[in-house]
């Protein structure tokens, strides 16, 4: 009687309106009548499917920049944040005439991801200084083999023919980073046009 | 043409028609059951799922079929074919629609019209259990042996409430025929209002006899597994499920008949001589008719499966014997109580 919600149980004798069940049936099926006539839970799913949560984390992508040159500088950073260990990386420098490829002088050769260790945390999104890596709301394909769940940067980084949407992951504190342009890597092609136009 | 040609004619008729509609009273039951749940139930083979029987009909006949090595085989065979026959044969008695003039002839839309047309259903329905019982033993199987003798027990328990319900029909309208019972509700009161009571037994019966829940006790899966057709397969199990459909369409047509005036629809002759139909005209209205009470009815059965949990098997004992044979009885009494104070006997 701690809580004070115990409730006595009573074993009596059912009445004869009881026994009869006729009732007690009569009332059921109303009530599984009803459910005809109620909303489906059910969700058609090749046709119709759930709408994905704007926080969703999903399968990674590698951003480009306006130009078409991969964000991602291979600092490690993200592979530092993974509590799965799931990212690894080789970075190597960027050669002459690579300028319209790698937006930095260093950039990863090799970016893996592994998804059967990832947790989807959005750790490594959060680490990022280049706004390179996002989760996106696409859902990691199942496939038979353990390799094929190691992503590499033929799967991660996103094509110009077709940019992946990470606006819902753009929250505003991430906005704000950006509009900070202290920060040379937070600089658009643009603006660094307008500065040496102005300089000049 | 001859009669017996029509005849012919009604007989494969109403057997193809049996068949339909147990076919798609598998349909039905998957809809109906996934609508009481707020499911959606069968929509992807053909429009709203239509064809979803066709498939399933194709699924049961590509499945293996296994024949126990300990089992005796051609028990194992009959067990099936027994159980489908019996339900295909009760379809006989039951009359369809008013009669049909062709020509100089009348014809009743029967296959035969039997002036002992329901001691010939219960003789039928009585041996629809053997083909459960052999079928149950003959997979030498324990499940499937409790599985059947539950079933006979309980068929032979609830066939004795049923025929006790009967005879205070039989006693009020005096024949034996399913015809007469349903001309003589359309001159007097539907069945329904005169028994009542007996209309209550016979339809819980209805659901004992047909092996559905809340007495689906023989096939009981979270016990024994599939009952008496654990061991079946392909399309011997088919049939065993087909043969519960089948039965359970013609359980639907019988209480018709017995209790809601059969074919006939309240204030049909005043709606012929309104407007101005022929005989065979009102017919096809009665048919239609007809098989509109039997659909309800068959919702009535998946309705009643998707509402009640299954009884225990000592409470299905218990109602059968300490409830519904006494009330049977006394049902009986009353009747013919009544009977003798109105004069009738």
């Amino acid at each position: 009687m701690l809580t004070n919600k115990s409730k006595q149980v009573v074993k009596r004798e059912m009445t004869w309106m009881e026994k009869a069940y006729i009732p007690a049936i009569f009332s059921g099926m109303i009530i599984t009548f009803k459910h005809i006539f109620m909303k489906k839970a059910t969700v058609r799913y090749p046709e119709q499917t759930r709408p994905f949560a704007p926080v969703y984390r999903g399968q990674h992508v590698l951003k480009i920049d306006e130009a078409g040159a991969e964000r991602c500088t291979a600092c490690g950073l993200c592979a530092v944040a993974c509590p799965a260990e799931a990212i690894t990386m080789v970075a190597a420098e960027r050669k002459k005439g690579e300028e319209h490829l790698y937006r930095e002088e260093k950039y990863a050769s090799t970016y893996e991801i592994n998804m059967l260790r990832c947790i989807f945390c959005g750790l490594c999104e959060e680490a990022c200084p280049k706004e390179a890596i996002f989760l996106t709301d696409r859902i990691v394909p199942s496939t038979f083999e353990r390799h094929e769940f190691i992503f590499g940067k033929d799967k991660l980084v996103e094509t110009k023919e077709h940019p992946v949407d990470v606006t819902k992951r753009q929250t505003p504190a991430v906005l704000e980073f950006k509009k900070d342009k202290k920060h040379k890597h937070n600089l658009t092609v643009l603006d660094k046009v307008t500065k040496t136009f102005n300089k000049h | 043409m001859e009669p017996l040609l029509i005849k012919a004619i009604i007989a494969i008729v109403v057997f193809a028609i049996t068949l339909l509609i147990a076919t798609y009273s598998t349909y039905a039951e998957r809809k109906v059951a996934a609508v009481m749940q707020d499911r959606v139930g069968p929509n992807r083979a053909g429009p709203f799922g239509l064809l979803q029987p066709l498939a399933d009909a194709v699924k049961m006949f590509m499945k293996e079929e296994i024949i126990p090595s300990v089992s005796n085989k051609w028990l194992f065979i009959a067990g099936p074919c027994i159980a489908m026959l019996t339900a295909c044969m009760t379809g006989v008695v039951i009359p369809w629609g008013g009669p049909i003039t062709l020509g100089a002839q009348k014809f009743t839309l029967q296959v035969a019209d039997l002036n002992i047309g329901i001691l010939y259903l219960f003789g039928v329905v009585s041996m629809g259990v053997y083909g459960i019982m052999i079928g149950g033993w003959a997979s030498n199987n324990k499940f499937s042996l409790i599985g059947a003798i539950r079933a006979s027990s309980q068929m032979i328990s609830y066939e004795i409430a049923m025929g006790l319900a009967i005879i205070a029909l039989v006693m009020t309208t005096g024949t034996l025929s399913l015809n007469e019972i349903v001309v003589q509700q359309d001159e007097g009161l539907a069945n329904i209002v005169i028994q009542p009571l007996g209309f209550l037994i016979f339809i819980v019966c209805a659901f004992a006899e047909t092996n559905r829940a809340p007495f689906d006790l023989p096939e009981c899966e979270t016990e024994l597994i599939g009952g008496y057709h654990t061991e079946y397969s392909s399309m011997k199990l088919g049939f065993y499920l087909f043969a519960e459909y089948i039965n359970m369409f013609i359980s639907s047509a019988v209480i018709v008949c017995f209790y809601f005036g059969g074919y006939n629809f309240p204030f049909q002759h005043e709606l012929q001589n309104l407007l101005g139909l022929t005989e065979n005209a009102l017919s096809i209205i009665q048919v239609v008719v007809m098989f509109g009470k039997v659909f309800f009815f068959i919702f009535f059965f998946m309705w009643v499966r998707w509402t009640i949990p299954r009884f225990r098997y000592d409470q299905l004992m218990n109602l059968g014997w300490k409830v519904l044979l006494p009330l049977a009885l006394a049902n009986i009494f009353i009747t013919g109580l009544v009977m003798w104070g109105m004069g009738k006997i």
